[in-house]
Parts: C-alpha cells; structure tokens; sequence
C-alpha cells in the first residue's frame, strides 16, 4: 500500500487516481498509524510550506515520517513534498521541514516569471531506476515558485533550465523527490510515477 | 525553455460543454469528460473550465465534473465560476483541479485573492479579467474597463491597474478576456495583452477571439502572452491542437510537442 500524506489542503485526488491507474492500492491519509502500515509513502504537491508544516504538526505526522524515511523505505516527494524533504524554506522562515536532505528551499529568483507555470524540458544528470525510457528533453508540467537547492550536488539527478539551472529531480538513498507534477504531465508523467512504484520494495 | 501554452476553454453550464458568443447565444458542444480526453490526446497543455452561469446564479458548482476529470486525464486544469470562499476552492482542489480562476469575487473582495494565496499558493490562484474598451464621458478617453458577473457588470475599474493590484495581492496567473474579441473569431485584442503582460511579472493567458491559427501566433508572440485560451476553432474542429503547436513552431515560438 502506497500513503499518500493528507495535509489537508490541495489536490490528492489526481495523484491518488494516477497510482490507482497503475494498479497501486493507495490510501489517502493523515495519521502516522497508516504511514507506518504502508510500504511507500507520496508527499504531495499543493500548498506553502508553513501551512504544509503546521497541518503535519497538528497531525503528529513529522516524527511517524522520519522514522519512515530512516527505515529506508521508498518516500516520494511532488513538488511542495519534494520541498518538504528540506529543513527551511523562505516560503516560511520559521517552520521546519522533516530535514531529511540537506539544503534550502529558495525563491525563484525574479529574472523570469513566477511562478514557473507550464511545461518545460527536463534533463538527466545520471541514470536511474526512475528514468527509465524516459529521454532527455521531455516536457514535464511545473508550477511553483520555490526550488530546492540540495547541499550535496549528487542528490540532484535532473534538472531544467528557467533562467536559473532548477534540481527538478532530486535523489538521497530512499528519498525521491520532483519539482513537477508526474500526475499532471501526461504520458511521460506516468511514466515517471510507474518507474517509482517500480522501486518499492513489496 | 518554457514552453508557450495552448489552452482549451470548456465552458460549463449544468454540465455541459457551451460555447457563448458574446457571451450569449449558447450552442451545446458536448460531455467535459469526453472532450477533456481528446484534448489530453490531441496535446493541449491545460485545460480551462468555466462555469459561465455560476456567478450569476450564485451557485457553487463544478466539483463533481472536476473530479470526473481529474479521473480521466493526467494534466494540469483550472476551474471558474461563482467561486468565492477559500471552502469551495478546497473542495475544487480536493476533487483534483489544479488552480482556480475568481472574478467576481476578487472584484467584491480583493482580500479573497491574498487569502487563497496564503492557504493554497499563489500557483494554484488565477485571477480572471474580464475587460471591454469603454468611453469615459468625464475623461473624454477610453479606457479597459474591468467588468464582472460574466460580462454583466461594468465596475468602472481601470484593467491595467487592476492587474497590477492582483499581482500584488499573490495571484499566480492572469487569465485576461476582450470581451469585445470574444465570441468573434477576429483575433485576440493584442494591445490590452500587450499592456497587461508588460505590467505584471506573473504569466498572463489570453482569451477571446481566435478564430485563426495566425491569431495565436500574433498574440503570442507581438501579444507576449505566456497562453492562449482557445475554444470554437477546436471545439468545431477547425484546427487540432497539433495543428495549431506545428503552426507555431515552424514560426519560432517554443511549444511543447512530442519530439
């Protein structure tokens, strides 16, 4: 069973049907009960990183994800949860996040519009049990104002161009993290999502 | 390189795909869910869906043809339409839109915008003007003048300033209609996009007349629009979407195609 971690704002239900697509059992939750039951865990993409951290808090959600993450069992963070994964975000300077990659969550910088909203081509530093058969140079849907900034250079395995080079695939061990919405980009984002179901472990 | 966006407009009444011209004269045009898909196949890059009866009736609407949607397709899509407290568009988002679009109710409550965008991202908070050119008997000038209730409305706001102030108060994105080009399948108003995507830092997507694939080239590229809001010509079949993107491409603008 896959977790897909409620924070009580935002769009589970695209996601959740996107696994249910690919024959995953998913549960939609926001207990640490259910966490530790399943054998890999979705942070999902909607939100601020405050909000996220304040509703994780009130459902004594931080300390059940991190012993998860420790476990070394498969989380997988979309765009917020891949920010989450860090321990700040200038989005919400006094929250902490679950800090389990180190670096920082920074603002686009204004050289562009923001947020980065639409599609844009994304490229592969390395390959991975996630890129399979997936090119370089496929369009993949984005919509955030934020970018995570990983402090070790190899957690990055993919990244797209928006003025600023932006990590948009992000890897530390277990942790998987993408700046995109893999539910919202089509094709290639179900893909993407098949090529992670495919890492945990059953 | 982001990728320019073409976007198809559904609009909603009880249900149904319609396509208004001037925002009257409604013609059926078919199920959301089944159009949504052909569009998802044929490559469009979002899809927008407005309730164009909502604010008027103040209803609050859409939520089971968002999760219908969201069932079916994997990409990104906005919901508008009578929407106006920060509840409605929790249960919007829950039932798998990605943003929103407010009109009215930004208007009444510019409050509302920075509210949404506090809880839920400025990504997912679109505001929609709606703007006719208008005679100011006082000034002796026209102006763009914003207008609400879906087109019923004059507020005597000035569009330009109002994108400005939208801007300020965290919406994510412009979704800007001429309501003198709409419905007419003449073209885009290119100087009031021009204008506002100039003004504001936040992508601007412009809507109401296209009629011809030239139209989404103009007002993409001398319009400087970040994206086109399309309906009739590929409702009617006019042109599939792959045929307006390879339009565009083999004339430079950057869009996003399989290949």
């Amino acid at each position: 069973m896959i977790a897909i971690v409620d924070y009580g704002i935002g769009n589970l239900h695209s996601v959740s049907k996107a696994l249910e697509k690919l024959g995953q059992e998913v549960c939609v939750t926001s207990t640490g009960a259910d966490i530790e039951k399943s054998h890999a865990v979705i942070l999902p993409g909607v939100g601020s990183f405050g909000d996220a951290v304040d509703q994780m808090e009130k459902n004594g959600l931080i300390d059940p994800l991190r012993s998860f993450a420790l476990e070394k069992k498969p989380i997988l963070g979309i765009c917020l949860g891949l920010q989450l994964l860090f321990e700040k975000s200038q989005e919400s300077p006094r929250k902490k996040g679950l800090a389990l990659i180190d670096g920082e969550v920074r603002k686009l910088p204004p050289t562009n519009k923001i947020p980065h909203m639409g599609w844009n081509r994304i490229y592969f530093r390395k390959n991975t049990p996630l890129t399979t058969n997936i090119s370089q140079g496929r369009f993949f849907y984005f919509a955030h104002s934020y970018y995570v900034v990983p402090e070790t250079d190899t957690d990055t395995i993919g990244i797209c161009n928006y003025n600023v080079v932006i990590p948009v695939v992000v890897n530390h061990e277990n942790l998987w993290g993408v700046q995109f919405h893999p539910e919202k980009s089509s094709t290639w984002g179900m893909k993407f999502l098949e090529n992670w179901v495919g890492i945990i472990p059953k | 390189m982001l990728a320019k966006r073409i976007i198809p407009c559904l609009d909603i009444k009880e249900g149904t795909v319609v396509k208004g011209i001037h925002f009257e004269n409604i013609k059926d045009v078919g199920d959301p869910v089944e159009l949504s898909r052909r569009y998802e196949e044929e490559g469009a890059d979002e899809l927008v869906f407005l309730d164009i009866t909502a604010s008027y009736e103040k209803r609050e609407t859409m939520v089971t043809v968002a999760e219908k949607v969201a069932e079916t397709i994997f990409m990104p899509f906005t919901v508008g339409g009578g929407i106006s407290t920060p509840e409605h568009v929790s249960k919007l988002l829950k039932a798998g839109a990605d943003k929103v679009s407010i009109n009215t109710a930004a208007v009444l409550n510019p409050n509302l915008v920075s509210q949404l965008a506090d809880k839920f991202g400025s990504q997912c908070v679109v505001v929609a003007i709606d703007v006719k050119k208008t005679w100011d008997r006082i000034t002796r000038h026209s102006y763009w003048e914003v207008f609400i209730n879906g087109g019923r409305t004059p507020t005597g706001k000035d569009a330009l300033s109002w994108a400005n102030q939208v801007e300020k108060l965290g919406a994510g994105e412009i979704l800007l209609t001429s309501m003198d080009t709409d419905g007419t399948q003449s073209g885009y108003d290119i100087s009031l996009t021009r204008k506002i995507a100039e003004r504001v830092t936040i992508p601007v997507i412009a809507s109401g007349g296209a009629g011809k694939l030239e139209h989404l080239l103009s007002v993409l590229r001398e319009g400087q629009a970040d994206a086109a809001l399309v309906a009739s010509i590929f409702h009617y079949k006019q042109f599939t979407i792959l045929e307006a993107k390879n339009f565009l491409k083999k004339r430079g603008i950057p869009v996003r195609t399989e290949d």
